[in-house]
């Protein structure tokens, strides 16, 4: 928009001067008015778009090395003396006899080989939390596969525990006072001196991306709580779609337009603004209190997020209905079929694009929601990967809840990680229904 | 045996029914289907409803109340002993049969509850069997009904599509009931609530501390109801966040539809979506790791004293989240306003501040102001953020610098963790349910009917 320009000649029939001086720093005033209006608004504009990078980056830059994971190699002696012999074994015996070995003892061994230096009951246990709580289930899983490393010294690559890991990733400062932080000097020392060997090492954390919720950071995953995301969304697929779908189909195509369609109407647009938590008090009462089902489980948050995304389904679906023209059905009607055959042979098909459109976002919301799902105890300590609707299960959003809670360092990135994994789910859910609405959109 | 077996079941002889009648309709005719009134499948689908619909309706009424009625017969067969300990709390005697039956023997020492609980599993094990029975009973009385009505004038598809608005009607009404359920759950434990803790107390008290007694005897432990600190809680965020959100979006709204080239809007409008799509949880971790530890240090190198989960920051990113919500509801009602207004306003020499200020939002008024009224809503209901970013202890204060408590906080802090369903503390949970609920549904009522009223204006 450009500065408004005064007239070319000098005086109109109003005997004004729209050339005076006045006038002239009127005009100006006016303008700069308008500039301002506009600085504002593209002010307003920015500021969004910054909030949504610096909230993004910052996450980015938080979670990505939560992705990585320290390890260090110790050279581990495979003894004999301690270890089942794999020759007359069966393989399960074989496995059950090294599940009884106490691996710590050899991880002890293997550490105090390398730091001979270490003497003294409350040092070795130092040197010992260097590694991971895990580290004797990662070596045991490693004398399953490899028997024949038994009798022999061999160098393995174990999970370093997390404050050592927030260490190498740099996120735990140790230039502070000794006493204020949680490693030693010490420590510190010993890290340095593997470090120089080159036993160090950072390395892609699969296990993140596979495993279940755990009290160590270093061996939590988010596997666990993607697959109770699945389970409940299913069940809110399965009970919110075709409920919705067909709640939009009478409104739109059977209902009579009386007082009680009216209410229903009302009464949808309603529902789409109450606040969620409120569903999970709805939940809690029936579901739970009323009709005593199992707390934690996805068929229970499943149903509960079906109530939520139930008014956005018939909503969208309404409308994406209502889009279809009436010549569609005027044409079928004309050609013999039944108000029911024209709804579902021809209408829901054309506007079934639309209507899939809006339950994936639908579904998208339903998958980023917490606060209904803390109601029905979903909010619980869940290590096992729930594998049916009736498991105690957590989703993604609640683990994101109650790893941001946990007071180690080392969970502030896999907060962040799991945020990362939850964003890559929800674009990918968006992507899919933009990805659908270009697709299929037509214009009638 | 579980539920989900018989789900399976009654589908599978629905589809038989479907299959089977199809044939049988073709075999009366001896093939010339032409002569029947219905097509084939007609018949099919509408035997398989009559088996399905009545089949799933016993299921869904075993499920709705079957623990219910399990639990009666547990608790009118105990042992008489059990039953005089627990006379008043049979809850709590409910609740360790439950857990015992739900995660094993491992977690009760109790002799009879052990045996409460192995009857209660042995009963449920026979009340399942009992469903598919009774379930698989009226779905062949569905059957043999469909199957005796198999004739050439059979109005089959006019049966099956009487039947099918009957279930569309039912899925819309679905909606009313869920609001019915939310209003009578909420009323219901509120009046239980409400007969422990005086109405007045909790709507006009000022302290907020839901600790109850265990024991009758117990000292120091007497709970007070008063919610007055929590809704200036939730009233000092939510005005915050409006004056992040109010402000911001409405700029941005008028910046895109007065000023932005198609470009700029290109760019701008999924931004602004993103950030309506980042999940609460992400801006409850954003404020409480980043944002409230920014203001705290900026606030000591001020010289003022921030606390750690101040009111600011949660207000400040609730704010942000609530951006995109003001923006497009503004944008919808500045876009409304007919282009002969705005028109005529640049055509008389109004610059475009000037057109903006003086037309397009005194006549987008009315639109921008339920906007306004449906972002508080959004913030007064909003709980994740307050969860993660905002404090637990109540606190009755204006000062956006110290840490206050909301609604939604002490809800979730209620309801998180084991409860016993008829303690004040509990029930609390859902008086402030209520409070949540009639406040918002009367903020959004008040905002769509300023909406409809406003669009009768210009159409």
């Amino acid at each position: 928009m450009t500065d408004y320009q005064p007239f070319e000649h000098e005086q109109d029939d109003t005997g004004v001067d729209w050339n005076s001086p006045e006038m002239q720093a009127r005009l100006h005033r006016r303008n700069i008015g308008d500039r301002f209006f506009r600085f504002v608004g593209f002010f307003a504009v920015t500021a969004s778009a910054f909030f949504l990078v610096f909230l993004l980056g910052n996450i980015a830059q938080k979670g990505a090395s939560g992705f990585l994971q320290t390890s260090i190699e110790i050279d581990v002696a495979f003894d004999a003396d301690i270890l089942p012999d794999p020759t007359n074994l069966e393989k399960d015996a074989f496995a059950a006899a090294v599940a009884q070995v106490n691996m710590q003892y050899l991880i002890r061994q293997a550490l105090t080989n390398r730091f001979p230096e270490v003497t003294g009951r409350r040092d070795t246990t130092r040197l010992t939390r260097l590694l991971s709580s895990g580290a004797r289930a990662q070596l045991r899983d490693i004398v399953i596969k490899n028997p024949e490393l038994i009798g022999t010294t061999h160098r393995v690559s174990l999970l370093a525990s997390d404050e050592i890991d927030q260490v190498v990733k740099g996120n735990t400062d140790v230039s502070v006072d000794e006493a204020n932080r949680k490693l030693t000097d010490m420590e510190l020392g010993w890290l340095q001196s593997l470090e120089s060997e080159g036993r160090v090492t950072k390395d892609l954390h699969t296990r993140f991306l596979t495993s279940g919720d755990s009290r160590e950071p270093e061996l939590v995953g988010v596997w666990g709580a993607v697959a109770g995301s699945g389970l409940t969304l299913l069940v809110t697929l399965l009970t919110a779609f075709p409920i919705g779908v067909f709640a939009a189909i009478y409104l739109e195509e059977f209902a009579p337009k009386n007082r009680f369609t009216d209410i229903v109407e009302i009464n949808i647009n309603n529902l789409a603004a109450v606040p969620s938590i409120v569903f999970g008090l709805l939940g809690l009462a029936v579901f739970l209190g009323l009709m005593g089902m199992a707390r934690s489980a996805p068929l229970v948050g499943g149903l509960t997020l079906a109530l939520l995304t139930l008014p956005t389904i018939i909503i969208s679906a309404r409308s994406a209905i209502a889009a279809v023209p009436p010549s569609i059905r005027d044409a079928a009607r004309g050609l013999g079929a039944s108000p029911m055959q024209v709804a579902f042979h021809h209408v829901v098909p054309l506007a079934m694009p639309g209507i899939m459109t809006g339950t994936i976002i639908g579904m998208a919301r339903a998958l980023g929601e917490s606060a209904p799902l803390l109601m029905i105890g979903m909010v619980a300590f869940i290590v096992d990967v729930p594998a049916s609707i009736n498991d105690p299960a957590t989703v993604l959003p609640v683990q994101i809840f109650i790893w941001a809670d946990s007071p180690e360092r080392a969970f502030i990135e896999k907060t962040s990680a799991a945020i990362m994994v939850l964003l890559f789910f929800l674009i990918t859910m968006n992507g899919l229904a933009i990805w659908l609405r270009q697709k299929f959109e037509r214009n009638w | 045996m579980t539920n989900s077996t018989i789900l399976v079941l009654i589908a599978l002889m629905a589809m038989f029914a479907f299959a089977f009648m199809r044939q049988k309709s073709v075999a009366v005719v001896g093939g010339a289907t032409e002569a029947l009134h219905s097509l084939p499948r007609y018949h099919g689908y509408f035997a398989a409803l009559l088996v399905l619909l009545p089949g799933l309706l016993v299921l869904v009424l075993w499920l709705a109340t079957g623990k219910m009625i399990v639990e009666n017969l547990i608790v009118s067969g105990l042992p008489d002993e059990l039953a005089a300990v627990y006379a008043d709390r049979i809850d709590l005697l409910i609740n360790r049969i439950r857990l015992v039956a739900e995660n094993g023997t491992g977690v009760e020492s109790d002799e009879s509850i052990l045996a409460a609980a192995a009857r209660f599993n042995q009963l449920y094990a026979r009340g399942i069997i009992a469903t598919l029975v009774f379930s698989f009973a009226v779905g062949a009385i569905g059957f043999v009904h469909a199957s005796s009505k198999v004739e050439p004038d059979f109005r089959a598809r006019n049966s099956f599509e009487r039947i099918l608005n009957g279930v569309l009607a039912t899925s819309s009404f679905l909606a009313i009931a869920i609001t019915l359920g939310i209003v009578a759950s909420l009323i219901f434990e509120s009046i239980r609530f409400f007969q422990q803790v005086p109405i007045e107390d909790f709507l006009f008290g000022l302290k907020w501390s839901p600790q109850t007694a265990l024991r009758a005897d117990q000292v120091a432990a007497e709970g007070s109801f008063g919610a007055v600190p929590l809704f200036a809680g939730t009233f000092l965020i939510s005005l915050l966040a409006m004056l992040v959100a109010g402000p911001v979006g409405l700029f941005a709204a008028i910046y895109l539809t007065q000023y932005a080239s198609q470009r700029t809007r290109n760019i701008a409008k999924p931004v602004l979506e993103i950030l309506a799509g980042v999940p609460t949880v992400v801006y409850g971790f954003f404020a409480a790791l980043t944002v409230a530890p920014l203001f705290r240090s900026t606030g000591a190198w001020l010289g003022l004293d921030v606390a750690s989960e101040s009111a600011l920051a949660a207000g400040l990113v609730m704010g942000i989240m609530i951006i995109p919500f003001v923006s497009s509801l503004s944008d919808d009602a500045i876009t409304a306003v007919p282009e002969s207004l705005k028109r005529g306003s640049l055509a008389l020499g109004a610059t475009t501040a000037e057109t903006i200020t003086k037309v397009l939002l005194p006549a987008a008024l009315p639109g921008i102001a339920s906007a306004f009224l449906l972002a508080i809503s959004r913030a007064v209901g909003e709980t994740m953020i307050v969860v993660m970013a905002a404090g637990m202890r109540p606190n009755l204060t204006a000062n956006p610098l110290e840490a206050v408590t909301t609604v939604t906080v002490q809800i979730v802090a209620l309801l998180t963790g084991d409860q016993e369903f008829d303690s004040a503390k509990t029930l609390s949970a859902f008086a402030l349910g209520l409070a949540l609920f009639v406040l918002t549904l009367v903020l959004n009522v008040f905002a769509l009917s300023m909406v409809r009223k406003y669009r009768e204006a210009y159409d």
